[in-house]
């Protein structure tokens, strides 16, 4: 007799394991292969992992066979239309013998070996070795609120905690055991002696109840004063303990130059920025709100379409982008519950002045709630990938000095989208090397 | 038609839709089975019959085939390659996988309609399966019991190893294995030691023989160069040859006894390896005889269970659509052409060989004088199953008829020469040199390379000397050669060096 099993409820990911192994083999160049495929692809789809191809080195899997070319050989082969024996057949490449080429020269015969990654593998790939600036700090100090939950029930306790549906439970149970007289009981025999006295002329029969009944009163009201409604037995109370709780919200301020001067170019470059800022965020946290605020001369808050497409002009006051930051976050996420970052894209124009007041605000008020302000100024194409700070436009010069002093601000120049993946890891690489040149 | 339709025929068909359930699986088994027991005679390892998802065949392809498999990167290389392909639709997963054991177990899509399991049912659990517990090579080689106690026994083996000794330790054993696994397995049976009473009288035969032809005349024959007295050093050389069983063809084998540098337990390694690569031994010389035999065991069936009423005309017009696309053959122009196909070789084989019992021609008779005319084609078959190997069974069976039906031509490919030249075609002069021609290319010692360990002085340099043995000139591809060699030295330890010589 066949047995017959169904093994469609078994364990998934079987290969898990061997998955794991080959990824761990190929890590090096698979994570070369992503850092090309972020730099190629629009920023969106990069983070939806997909297919990567890595060079076959190191993972081929040689063992001894025939040569291709070489030697003599016959084949046989299928669907003879017009040959008869002793034609001759001219061999392509003029007779160099065999295949154009030995293709299958390492047992696998691809250059390259592709395959598809999860999202989840691409993006640990994609942030592997980068780490939130002072986010060890943040998690283990601040990040950390604790709150009380219910715990169940305790025998002690405020009053104001007091479970009364619990005790009232327990007091029921414990008055029903024991037998205590209900109120009702006794009123139904005080009403019967009452009307019984009401008679003028009791009969034998009459006193011998009235003795009884006054007698049964008095028991019954003995018992219910020796056994207490409630009683300190029947007590509970609501129970809570303090719970710690990662912080686990981040907001993200986007700060952007939409005056004239910035193109769709410099816009473009600022929003890949954003969003890799963000994707990075979402990973590291539950929830991550996002703030845009784009500035011209004034500030203001903007949805995500008006702050990418949206048409302005005017001047570049940047302070006034900061002091709308400043007040957003004052008025919607306390220190205490969101760990804020904020990103600032410019060209790095600024009316005459104004720097040395955005400093002012970012020292005072900022710098010391943010976990981190990153700076990137959008160059001209001509600047090259250069992050050689050269002497950079009015606001690079301010905040170049405020970059020395303040460890969680940090700044660098952009000029193409390429350039944005390097840059971005050099923010938040795990070890901020001040002042690296290429 | 319309008629035709219209008419409700009471039907004892099996069953009508697409769906599947077990209770139903179980009725067409034993329906299948009925035929395939008492109409073809077969004679299977009970079967075990596990239904699984796509996922799941695609992490038994990745293991190749085997239900549990120790760990190893190169499986989930396999797994992640498969499994892109198959979601991008490149490639479709099979429908089946068969696994010889005891008992056998085969694998069969959930996807598959119930027409499809009935194919499977007939194509795996017994067209395999008879092939599997019935053909010489299996018996030989594969212990059909034991295979998934040892497979469950070098999985935990492995694990405990990378536990003790750290996963790259075990890795780099593994993939220097791996690379020779081919080189891994016994081709031929070892002389059985004789007993000493067996070897003194086959001695004393040698002996008896000798006094018996012996003619003082050869004595005044002059002895060639050759046969001059062997110097010191040569009989030295023999001596130590002899002592570690040189020539040795299986070098896994050969490294695991005599490596100087490994541990025992990288020794387990190789032999884990070695085992396997044995295992799989048969299945790489059969597998033209092997679908075939499969294949045509599940063509018979259905078509009997359709002349039983037992399934409908749909059912088999289905099983047939998937049937024929799987015996299709390209010719050698066709863009989709890769190579023979064995489903569609093996099975126009089986079927020839049926033809020929049933209703030989004059040529047959001619050809094939022992089968031409055989009643009982069945048994025919059976003793075929049983006792060939691809490469032989293409030279004894395959017929003119067949070699006309597939036009076959013998490309002659010499590298010295700037044309190919056409050898041989489908005629009374070719039918001969085509079979020949295309019997070797199913002999796997002539399509892999003959790697040999030659000599090795283990109190001297320690050398290891490896011969390939060229056959028509042909010699190893060498990007993969100087890979293995490296793997080779890191078993070996020492110096190793490889020659290639003509045959």
């Amino acid at each position: 007799m066949p047995q017959f099993i169904d093994r469609r409820l078994n364990p998934r990911d079987k290969s898990l394991g061997n998955r794991m192994r080959f990824l761990k083999r190929t890590r090096a160049q698979i994570k070369q292969a992503v850092d090309k495929a972020i730099r190629e692809r629009s920023i969106g789809d990069a983070s939806k992992g997909g297919s990567v191809s890595i060079p076959n080195d190191g993972i081929n899997e040689p063992f001894f066979h025939l040569s291709d070319s070489g030697g003599d050989r016959q084949r046989v082969l299928p669907g003879n239309k017009e040959f008869v024996s002793g034609d001759r057949i001219q061999k392509p490449n003029g007779g160099r013998g065999g295949k154009p080429k030995d293709a299958s020269d390492d047992g696998d015969g691809q250059d390259a070996f592709s395959f598809a990654l999860t999202e989840e593998e691409f993006l640990d790939i994609l942030f592997d070795d980068l780490e939130l600036p002072d986010l060890i700090k943040a998690s283990l100090k601040d990040a950390t609120l604790s709150q009380y939950r219910r715990a169940g029930y305790s025998n002690d306790g405020t009053t104001p905690n007091l479970n009364v549906l619990r005790t009232m439970r327990y007091s029921m149970s414990r008055r029903l055991a024991l037998r205590r007289p209900r109120a009702a009981e006794i009123q139904a025999l005080e009403d019967e002696l009452a009307t019984l006295r009401l008679n003028e002329s009791p009969d034998a029969a009459d006193q011998r109840r009235d003795v009884e009944l006054i007698a049964e009163i008095e028991r019954r009201k003995r018992l219910q004063r020796a056994i207490p409604f409630i009683d300190p037995i029947d007590v509970r109370y609501n129970r809570f303990s303090r719970v710690a709780l990662p912080r686990a919200k981040a907001v993200m301020f986007c700060l952007m130059d939409v005056s004239a001067s910035m193109g769709e170019r410099e816009k473009d470059l600022a929003k890949r920025f954003f969003i890799l800022l963000h994707l990075f965020l979402k990973r590291k946290y539950d929830r991550v709100d996002i703030v845009f605020i784009r500035h011209t001369h004034e500030a203001s808050e903007v949805d995500e379409q008006e702050f990418f497409y949206g048409k302005e002009t005017g001047g570049t006051v940047v302070s006034s982008a900061i002091e709308e930051m400043i007040s957003i976050r004052e008025a919607r996420y306390p220190v205490s519950e969101w760990n804020i970052y904020a990103a600032q894209a410019s060209d790095g124009d600024n009316s005459g002045g104004d720097t040395a007041y955005c400093i002012e605000l970012l020292e005072a008020n900022l710098l010391p709630l943010v976990q981190y302000f990153a700076y990137i100024e959008i160059a001209e194409r001509s600047e090259g990938g250069g992050w050689g700070s050269g002497n950079g436009k009015e606001l690079w010069r301010g905040y170049a000095e405020l970059a020395e002093s303040a460890p969680n601000f940090a700044m660098k120049k952009v000029a193409a989208p390429a350039d944005i993946y390097p840059v971005f890891r050099e923010l938040f690489a795990k070890q901020k090397v001040k002042g690296a040149q290429p | 038609m319309s008629g035709a339709t219209l008419k409700a025929p009471a039907t004892n068909h099996l069953f009508e839709g697409a769906d599947w359930d077990f209770p139903l699986m179980q009725r067409v088994y034993d329906a299948v089975r009925e035929v395939a027991i008492d109409d073809l005679g077969l004679n299977v390892f009970p079967n075990q019959i596990e239904v699984i998802s796509a996922e799941q065949m695609l992490d038994a392809y990745s293991s190749v085939g085997m239900p549990l498999m120790y760990s190893h990167w190169s499986y989930g290389k396999r797994f992640v390659r498969d499994e892109m392909m198959y979601r991008k639709g490149y490639q479709a997963l099979a429908y089946e996988i068969v696994i010889n054991s005891n008992p056998c177990i085969s694998y069969y899509m959930e996807e598959n309609t119930m027409a499809m399991q009935t194919l499977v049912l007939a194509h795996a659990a017994f067209g395999h399966n008879h092939f599997f517990k019935n053909n010489y090579l299996f018996q030989q080689w594969t212990d059909p019991n034991g295979i998934l106690d040892y497979l469950e026994f070098a999985k935990r083996y492995v694990a405990e190893c990378e536990e003790r000794h750290g996963e790259a330790a075990v890795e780099s054993i593994l993939d220097a294995a791996h690379a020779l696994m081919n080189q891994g397995v016994f081709r031929y049976r070892r002389a059985t030691k004789l007993r000493l009473g067996e070897y003194e009288a086959r001695r004393r035969e040698r002996l008896a023989q000798q006094a018996e032809s012996f003619s003082d005349l050869w004595r005044t024959v002059p002895q060639s160069a050759s046969a001059r007295e062997p110097t010191l050093s040569e009989q030295e050389a023999n001596e130590r040859k002899q002592r570690l069983r040189l020539p040795e063809e299986n070098l896994l084998y050969f490294l695991e006894k005599n490596s100087p540098i490994l541990q025992d337990w990288q020794r387990e390694l190789l032999r884990i390896v070695r085992n396997v690569a044995q295992y799989f031994y048969p299945q790489r010389q059969t597998k033209l005889m092997n679908e075939g035999c499969a294949t045509f065991v599940h063509y018979h069936i259905v078509n009997q269970l359709y002349d039983k009423g037992l399934i409908s005309e749909g059912a088999l017009l289905e099983i047939l659509h998937s049937h024929s696309n799987v015996v299709h053959q390209s010719g050698f122009d066709s863009p989709h052409h890769s190579g023979m196909n064995p489903y569609a070789l093996g099975f126009a084989m089986m079927q020839d060989i049926k033809r020929i019992c049933v209703a030989p021609t004059e040529e047959d008779r001619e050809w094939f004088p022992d089968l031409a005319g055989r009643e009982d084609w069945r048994g025919a078959l059976r003793d075929i199953w049983a006792n060939y190997r691809d490469e032989s069974f293409v030279r004894q069976f395959l017929s003119p008829h067949l070699m006309r039906k597939f036009k076959f031509f013998v490309l002659g490919d010499k590298a010295a020469e700037k044309e190919y030249s056409i050898d041989a075609i489908h005629n009374a002069d070719g039918y001969r040199r085509v079979r020949n021609a295309l019997a070797e290319t199913y002999d796997i010692g002539s399509q892999e390379p003959d790697i040999q360990v030659v000599d090795v002085d283990l109190l001297g340099d320690r050398q290891l000397i490896l011969r390939h043995k060229k056959q028509n000139g042909i010699p190893l591809a060498e990007g993969s050669r100087d890979k293995v060699l490296k793997h080779l030295k890191r078993l070996w330890g020492y110096d190793v060096r490889l020659q290639e010589a003509a045959s």
